[in-house]
């Protein structure tokens, strides 16, 4: 049965070979400071405690006021799993990460389809472009403020709620 | 005196009978030699994971089925067990046994297409195809007796499935995993030490294991290169600790292996529903509407869950700020992360191995654009 690493536990070994790069940590989960991510993931990859060798997946999450990317690593040798989380774009301003492609290969597509779709720009990653969708899709759809069209058609509708005509 | 070549670029797709699906792909030849790939997705996508933030947890199910289309139970079973973690589900045993038996009936489904596409792809066409597909439409009509449908399936809710199997399943499938296994047999004694089989797959392709690990490529891509991982041996999830089953492995890790490895796993299949059909016993098949009732409301909170697939680890991630749809749901598909090494699989190949190599990383446009 994996051994899933506890988000204290985690958090304390990182601090050990990365002092200063936790911010929190709760259940099972450790949050980084975005500007270290690069640093701990090379860490929990080649260090003999972790092996993280396989990053299962990599998503992110928007929370209004900031977007959290989500890591859950896995490691081979150990049969253990590991979550990270990182909070980035504060205030919903420019939001960016570094690229954790130089680490595990396993991050180039889905971190494309994080900037294509949620629109969280990955540094350093080698091809840097748009995967589901076409260049030039005005805005990124799994924002919570990106309007879709069935939305954009109800807000427009005769006698709907916030249209010129109903307000009349 | 060594003959000037020019390369020329190639669009394959996104119609194309040999890209299972609407896959594209830029290619730049130098004669007969790959020189460079640009893969193109997108072309299906259907932007699911939207969808899902406006719907219930148990309407995502159907949402589900139209991922990986070969493979629905599958990407049910990942997806209720994603919901049974993050809401504290306990289901019912007969319906967990009832789940792993359309799981495994499913993955030999889909290991079938596989098989069929790769040897229709290497140019044995129509003969083993039609033989793949005919034990297929067997365990489609198992599963039209499960639930009433045979692609879209929906078989599965939170604590369990929707309905108990008719009498007249059981039968059907003791006959229906005999004719599998006889069906196998059947193709490996034409093909498995076939000539040309080994001659256009035998070491073509090769990735070196670290490299397929580092890339996150996993299933039976990963276990032909001699991997021992396997998500129902080292995380087990619903019964499979109480299952005995042998992991296949190879180590050539070429396309002859990925091809073996998909046909030992599907007969291991079968001795796993077997084993299924020994320990399953009368009872509810889903926790009463008391219990689990139809609008599930989880606590505020994330999981992530994720089964062995029939080409990967499919996972699921959710996260729930309490209400009736998720607030956020993320697919971790292992055919579009299977893709990673598709540059390197390619290039410096030659023109004749391309659809072969694609088909052996056995990929669902349904789940790589979602």
């Amino acid at each position: 049965m994996t051994t899933v690493w506890s988000g204290n536990a985690l958090a304390e070994a990182i601090e050990a070979f990365a002092p200063g790069s936790v911010e929190s940590s709760a259940g099972t989960d450790v949050w980084l400071k975005p500007e270290s991510i690069s640093t701990v993931c090379e860490g929990l990859k080649t260090r003999s405690e972790f092996k993280f060798d396989l990053l299962s997946s990599l998503t992110a999450v928007d929370y209004i006021d900031h977007f959290e990317v989500v890591y859950h690593l896995t490691s081979l040798p150990m049969n253990a799993s590991a979550v990270l989380k990182s909070r980035v774009g504060h205030g919903r301003t420019e939001a960016s990460i570094a690229s954790v492609v130089p680490i595990w290969r396993g991050a180039d597509y889905q971190e494309r389809e994080v900037w294509d779709l949620m629109g969280i720009r990955f540094d350093g990653h080698p091809n840097h472009k748009r995967i589901m969708l076409w260049e030039g899709y005005p805005g990124h759809p799994l924002r919570k403020d990106y309007v879709t069209y069935d939305q954009s058609i109800a807000s427009t509708a005769p006698g709907a709620a916030g249209s010129q005509e109903g307000a009349e | 005196m060594a003959i000037r070549t020019q390369p020329v670029t190639v669009n394959l797709g996104p119609q194309h009978p040999s890209t299972h699906g609407v896959f594209r792909m830029r290619v730049m030849f130098d004669g007969e030699e790959i020189v460079d790939v640009e893969p193109v997705f997108g072309y299906l996508h259907r932007g699911s994971e939207k969808l899902a933030e406006e719907r219930t947890y148990t309407q995502i199910v159907t949402l589900t089925d139209r991922m990986d289309y070969v493979s629905s139970m599958l990407n049910n079973q990942a997806y209720i067990l994603a919901v049974e973690k993050l809401a504290g589900i306990e289901p019912s045993p007969r319906g967990v046994w009832l789940r792993m038996i359309a799981s495994e009936l499913q993955r030999i489904a889909s290991h079938l297409v596989a098989t069929g596409f790769l040897l229709q792809d290497l140019g044995a066409l129509g003969t083993p195809l039609i033989y793949a597909m005919r034990e297929r439409e067997n365990i489609l009509d198992m599963f039209e007796m499960l639930c009433g449908a045979r692609i879209t399936n929906s078989y599965l809710r939170p604590g369990g499935v929707f309905m108990d199997a008719p009498s007249e399943f059981w039968p059907a499938l003791d006959r229906g995993l005999n004719d599998i296994v006889n069906t196998i047999d059947e193709l490996e004694t034409y093909l498995s030490g076939n000539e040309i089989v080994f001659s256009r797959t035998k070491g073509t392709a090769v990735l070196p294991k670290e490299l397929l690990i580092n890339a996150s490529i996993t299933g039976p891509m990963l276990r032909a290169s001699g991997v021992d991982w396997d998500l129902r041996h080292r995380a087990p999830y619903d019964y499979y600790d109480r299952i005995s089953f042998e992991r296949k492995l190879h180590t050539a890790s070429d396309n002859y292996a990925r091809y073996w490895v998909r046909v030992q796993e599907a007969r291991e299949s079968v001795k796993i529903i077997r084993q299924c059909i020994e320990q399953i016993e009368p009872g509810e098949v889903r926790p009463s509407f008391d219990d689990v009732p139809r609008l599930i409301r989880p606590p505020v909170g994330d999981a992530y869950a994720a089964i062995e697939g029939s080409k990967g680890e499919l996972g699921f991630y959710l996260v729930s700020d309490g209400g009736i749809a998720p607030y956020r749901m993320h697919v971790r598909a292992s055919s579009l992360i299977n893709l990673t090494l598709l540059r390197d699989m390619l290039i410096g190949g030659q023109f004749g191995d391309l659809f072969v190599t694609f088909g052996s990383v056995d990929l669902n446009m349904g789940e790589v654009d979602r």
